[in-house]
Formats: C-alpha cells, structure tokens, sequence
C-alpha cells in the first residue's frame, strides 16, 4: 500500500449527536471505552500498509487535534509522510463554507506534493475494521475509476435508517446511489470509503470548484455516477455509522456481544489510541460487575450491568450502573442509579441521585455536568 | 577525544543524570528471571519492575538516563526502546542502553560489581558533563522524588548523599545500614550487620558529585582486591577518606522484590483498600509500554472482586483477591484466588487456582487444578508459555512439562 494514500474527511456538519459533538467534531467523539470514532478508520489504514494520512476538519477540532498529536500511537510520526492535519483557511475564496470539496481545493497542494498515485478517502464516523488491501486489489482487477464501499443488510436494521443506500449489479457495478436516504429500496448501505486515483479525485475537486460545486457524493460521485466506472466492493467485518444519539448508543452496546467485541477490536489489526497510561482497574469486594467493557484505571465498588466505562471512572458503593455509557473520569456516588444513560466526561452524580432514560432514547448528560 | 558535549545548552541534564543498574540476575526469583533480567520481571497487573525507576526519573525531571545492562537484556532491551513511554526519547539525553563492552586495545570485561559498572561507562558520563550523578537500581518498587533529595543534597553540600529508609529492627540485618550524627551526615556504614545500631537502611539511591566519584572510580579500580562495589568498596572508601556523606531520609513505600514471595506479597498489597503504593496518582504516573487492548470483557458469568485486571482481559469466571496482567482468559466456572496471572494466559473452564504466579503465555486447559497441599502450601510457580493439558492437578512449582507427568504419576499412584 505504498502507493496509497489516506484522507479522513471530518468537513461535515457534524451536530448530529446533538451534546456530545457540542464541543467536538464527530471524528473525537468517545466510543468503546477507550477510543475516539477516528480510531477505527486511522487505525484500518495504518495496519493496512497506509502510512500518508491527511485528516481535513472543519471546526470544533481542539481535543481531535489534542487526540492524535502528532500521530505517534499510529506510527504515524514519520520523516516523509506521516500524519497531517488540514483545518480550512478562515477566508474562502467565495466567502462562506459550503462543503467538504472546498476544504479539498483549499489544501490541493498536499495532494500535489503527495508521491501516492491513488487515494482513499473515508468519513470520520464509521465503526469498522478493514483491511483495505484485499479492496485496493479489487480496485485495480476491476479497472474501476472508482470503488465504493458497502454493506450489504439482512434485514432492515433501525441504525441504518439514516444512512445512504446505493445499487450494486451483479458485475459489482453501481449503478445507483443516493444523495439523501429514503429514494432506493435497496439493502446496500453506502460507506463512505472510496478509493481512486489521484489525478481523478484532483480533477473532481478542481472541476467542482470551477462549478462551485462542493459535495464531494453529490457533486463529485453522484453526478458522475454515468461519466465514471464505479464498483461496489462488499465489507463483510462489523459496521457502525454512527449518525444520532441513538445508533451511537445501539452500536456502543453492541460491542457487548462477545463476538462483536472479538472481531472489531481484533481482527484484521488491532485498533490503535491516545495511551493514558492508566493502571488496571480495581473491584473492591462489593464490585459485581457482569456483561460489560471496562477500561484502565477505573475503581469499582458498586453493581455495574451491561455498560460500558471509559478510562478513570469510579464507582462508589451501593451504586448501580445498568445499559450505560460512562465516559472518562466520570464519578458515580454511593447508591447513585443510572439507567440507559449516557454520561460524557468528568460529570459527577452526587450519593443517591437517580439518572434513568428510555430503552430507545437514553438519557444524554453533558460534559461535566454535576448532578 | 573530541565530542561535542550532550546536553550543553540542556540545564536539567546538565545538572544531573542518571545510571540505572539493571544487569540484576535475581536468582532468588527461580524461573522467573530464567530467561530475563529481574528489572523485567512483571508487576502489578501491567508494568514491569524497572518502570517505576524510569518513571521515578522523568516525574523528577532527569532526562538523561544511563542502563546498564548485563543478565538476560533481551526483554529488557526491546520493552525500554527508544525510551518512547517515559518520554525519555530525546534529542539531548534521553535513554541509552549500556551493555558492557570490548575496550580499546583490551579484552572485553564483564561488569564486575556496581561500582565497576559505572567506571566502564565515565566516557558516557563525561559527555553530559554533568554536575550530579543519581546511581539507582532497577530492582527496587517505590514513587520518590529524586530532585527533593537533589535539593538536600545541594543544601548539605554533600560529596554523596545516600537515601535510607526505616525497615523493621529484626530485619535490619538484611540490609545496608547507615548510622548518622545529628545533622544527618552518615558517620558508620554497615553491610547487612549482625548487631544493627541503627534501622535506617540504604535504600541503593545515591547521588554523587560527578567530581568526586569519578575520582573514587579510579581510585577503586587501582585496586585489585576490590569487588567495584559501591555498598562494599566504594562508599567505605569515600567514608575513610572523610568525604561530606549524608543520609536523605525517606518516608513512603520502597521494596526490593528480591523473592517469589516478597514478589506475590508486593502484589497482594496493591489489592487492599489503601495501599501505600499508590498507583493511581496522577501526578505521579507510572508509564510502561502499552499494549494497546480494547477494555477488558466482563461476561455474564464474571465474579470479580478484590482484584486487578488489565486492558483485553476477558473473564467468565470467578477472581477473587488476584491480579491479571494483560490479554488473560478465564473460561466458565474457573476459580482464580489469590493468585498473579501474567499476560496472555489462556485458562479454561472449571480451572482452580490458589496462591499461584502463571508466567506470561502459559495456556490451562479445562478442569485443571493449580493448588499447592494444603499440608506444605507454597506459592505455585508456573512457567511462561507451558501448556497445561486438561484435568491436571499441579501441585508445585512447574518449570517444564516434564515435571508434570512426573507429579501427574505421583497422582495416579497415590
């Protein structure tokens, strides 16, 4: 994979998950105890061979910039190559933002001065571990100008429902795919993982300009979907595009399942993270803690019950924390219940306070709330 | 010789550096340190006992880190790398690993004792130039602040001055003992004395005028009937010759885990309510090499209390008072009590485990028993990457395969 690059598109509008993107973009919001969702793509593409990663963010990007450093935990801290991060230019040529297409052209000398000869360019919010070779080969024996990636669902799943979807024939050739969700019947579900070459993706972003396009799907993929050969290439591994509050929530409990948690977190490599070099965790001898993921550094006395906690969290006793999500450094009193409930960072639920959301909506607290 | 000086414009390295011995054979740890130097050996659920001296180090502000290495480097060598986790990767200073050397025009020595050590190392020294040299040992677990004793050693206007810590009166023969005048300057020192009068014990931190001990160093090694070492030779020397010597008392957690059982106590001691060491103080963070894990899996059939576990862990069955270093599995109805498993170990279902140490690798299979006798317990010690095959019953300490089919007949005949 030597002559491929990486893109991590994070210029998007990125309120969907309402208080937990309030101070950041999508890209650095928690998941699976330890990770940030840019883990999962960034990590991908580092076993994959892939060492040109330019991660293009749009706004809120303090703690994604503070998250990767300068990509040390992905290898990434390299002489040539290496990690880039690319935050749009404060004047647009055209005065205001109005896609990630923009941000693209803005920064095309990067892609000049790149030795890869194709790219990939992938979202920020896609729970999944690839190995983008076997796709990269799918590419190249397809000819395709461009391969898209999708997954193809059994049955109609809720945290889908909101995702793209596009048309795959029996060649591999898309022959469809959607700007907004709802117009194909299809059980395709787009990902936002392309691969082409780079003297096509710099084309797309210098014609769009010109058009004063700015979508890179709508613009650049959609209305070209006739001009261009577009192939689908199936991932198989586990998906999660994380795109409300409440899919966040389904696939965070996902990972509870024994065999989602082996395959995601392991196989084809392994997911790579900001260290916080946290001891492991401790259970006092009232800890009853069952079904659930556990990070460094926690201090349990209490019951916790298919949930998941980040790093540095406490438990006290008499406390009962059932299909939650406690982010780091949270503090749970003595007898506090918290029920369906996803706590961010550092909020401290004082002795006996009673926090319970709904199965289908859960309870959403903000940073460092006190409660 | 012409060297461009390390650390020139670096006031903190300049001011002093650190040696770290870590060439420790630890022979009293048996098969633990049988393929790797006891400053690896692993500890509390995800470090390895050199970690803490590293730490130490980079938390007080030394960034220039000599260690010297000898037994078994190879474990050593490829965990302190580039010094990444400790921050200790630098462009002036840093880590560097010393593993003794083929000197111009002579034959290749091994270290010989402590202080010999070093003396083979004064051209490494010398280029940092520093104004203090803190000798540590890489064997020892505690959380100090070396630039404190720094201060005192500054205050005092000391040639060295040598940390010493309270032990118990009836255990103070075991140890170095300083007996000190009333303005802390050392006056006796004793090596492990029959009749201690004093049980302030050196804890094996010095710190040294640079000045000075290089000339001690020569001064010793002239000497061929030395043992180049600095409890033995080196500060009974300085002691003679009226050197400025102070005791820098310390007052917090401090073990030499020289046995297994001083190593299954250390452990142990991490799982009560208080412990005095504290490993979760985030102002004085003990780094190590990462493994980079998801969090661990507590299944549906996981009891886990009074115990550690460690990121990628992924339980079924019961922990009871234990500690689990990374990436171990414990299938369904296995029973794990007072016991250290180190990382990667893979147990099976219905296993029983009592006051053991499993070294790092080793696969239990289903419907093992790992119990000493209840008439002689002892900690059961089990080798590294061993397989156990189901339904064993070990009762001691296991160090090849073959020991088991011995015991395992033993079994049959009883």
């Amino acid at each position: 994979m030597k002559n491929v690059m990486g893109i991590i598109n994070v210029s998007r509008r990125d309120e969907l998950l309402r208080d937990l993107t309030s101070l950041r973009c999508i890209a650095s919001v928690p998941f699976g105890g330890r990770y940030r969702l840019i883990d999962f793509v960034l990590s991908s593409m580092v076993n994959s061979g892939i060492y040109n990663v330019g991660v293009f963010t749009l706004n809120k990007y303090r703690s994604l910039m503070d998250h990767l450093g300068f990509g040390k935990e992905w290898d990434l801290n390299r002489k040539r190559d290496g990690l880039f991060i690319l935050p749009p230019p404060i004047h647009y040529p055209l005065g205001y933002y109005r896609g990630d297409l923009q941000n693209f052209f803005s920064h095309i000398d990067y892609f000049h001065r790149s030795k890869q000869e194709y790219v990939i360019i992938t979202g920020s919010n896609i729970v999944c571990n690839i190995n983008f070779n076997e796709a990269f080969r799918f590419h190249q024996e397809t000819e395709a100008d461009i391969t898209v990636f999708y997954k193809e669902i059994e049955r109609e799943e809720e945290v889908f429902a909101q995702c793209r979807r596009i048309e795959v024939g029996e060649n591999s050739r898309v022959l469809d795919m959607e700007d907004k969700p709802g117009r194909l019947n299809s059980n395709k579900v787009l990902i936002e993982i392309f691969i082409m070459k780079k003297s096509l993706f710099i084309k797309i972003i210098e014609d769009s300009n010109k058009l004063e396009y700015a979508n890179l799907i709508r613009d650049g993929l959609i209305r070209n979907m006739n001009r261009l050969n577009m192939y689908g290439f199936h991932y198989t591994g586990y998906l999660g595009i994380i795109n409300s509050v409440t899919n966040y929530f389904k696939h965070s409990m996902d990972l509870l399942k024994r065999e989602v948690w082996q395959e995601l977190f392991y196989k084809p490599g392994l997911i790579y993270t900001k260290v916080k070099d946290e001891p492991p965790t401790k259970y006092l001898d009232l800890a009853r803690v069952t079904n659930s993921l556990i990070s460094n550094g926690c201090l349990i006395e209490g019951r916790v019950e298919n949930s998941i906690l980040s790093r540095g969290v406490k438990v006290h006793q008499g406390a009962y924390i059932k299909n939650s999500i406690v982010m780091q450094r949270d503090v749970i009193g003595k007898n506090a219940i918290i029920e369906n409930t996803i706590l961010d960072k550092e909020v401290f639920v004082s002795e006996g306070k009673e926090l319970i959301g709904d199965t289908k909506q859960p309870l959403l607290m903000s940073k460092k709330s006190m409660i | 010789m012409i060297f461009r000086k390390v650390g020139e414009e670096d006031m903190t390295s300049r001011k002093c550096m650190a040696m770290l011995l870590a060439g420790g054979a630890g022979k009293r740890l048996g098969i633990l340190t049988r393929d790797m130097a006891k400053p690896a050996v692993p500890f509390g659920g995800k470090f390895r006992i050199i970690d803490f001296t590293l730490s130490n180090c980079t938390n007080s502000g030394i960034y220039a880190v000599g260690v010297l290495t000898q037994y078994q480097p190879l474990i050593l060598n490829s965990h302190i790398g580039t010094g990444i986790p400790w921050d200790l990767d630098r462009k002036n200073g840093g880590v560097s690993i010393l593993p003794p050397y083929v000197l111009k025009g002579e034959k290749g020595k091994w270290y010989k004792g402590t202080a010999n050590a070093i003396f083979q190392n004064i051209y490494f020294i010398e280029r940092y130039n520093p104004e203090y040299v803190l000798v540590i040992s890489g064997d020892h677990i505690y959380k100090m602040d070396y630039s404190l004793m720094m201060e005192f050693h500054e205050e005092k206007g000391a040639d060295v001055t040598i940390a010493v810590i309270e032990v118990p009166w009836g255990e103070a023969n075991r140890f170095g003992i300083m007996n000190t005048g009333e303005n802390g300057s050392v006056i006796e020192f004793e090596e492990k004395p029959s009749k201690p009068r004093s049980n302030m014990a050196s804890m094996g931190v010095y710190i040294f005028c640079w000045s000075t001990l290089k000339k001690y160093l020569y001064k010793d090694d002239d000497n061929s009937k030395s043992s180049n070492d600095f409890g033995k030779d080196i500060i009974p020397m300085m002691l003679k010759e009226k050197c400025r010597m102070f005791a820098y008392p310390f007052d917090g957690y401090w073990k030499d885990v020289g046995t297994i059982e001083s190593l299954w106590e250390a452990n142990m001691d991490l799982l009560s309510d208080d412990p005095a060491l504290d490993l979760y103080d985030r102002n004085w963070r003990i780094y190590s090499v990462n493994s980079n894990l998801p969090p661990h899996f507590m299944g549906a059939s996981a009891h886990v209390h009074r115990s550690m576990v460690n990121e990628g862990c992924m339980i079924f069955g019961t922990i009871h008072h234990s500690v689990l270093f990374t990436g171990v599995h414990v299938g369904e109805g296995s029973d794990i009590r007072d016991s250290i498993i180190m990382s990667n170990v893979k147990i099976g279902r219905n296993v029983k485990i009592k006051k053991a140490i499993i070294g790092e690798g080793a696969i239990i299979e289903d419907n093992c028993q790992i119990v000493s006798d209840a008439k002689k317990p002892e900690i059961i010690l089990l080798k590294g990457d061993i397989t156990i095959p189901v339904n064993s019953v070990v009762k001691s300490t296991i160090v090849s395969i073959r020991d088991l089919q011995v015991s395992g007949e033993e079994q049959n005949m009883a």
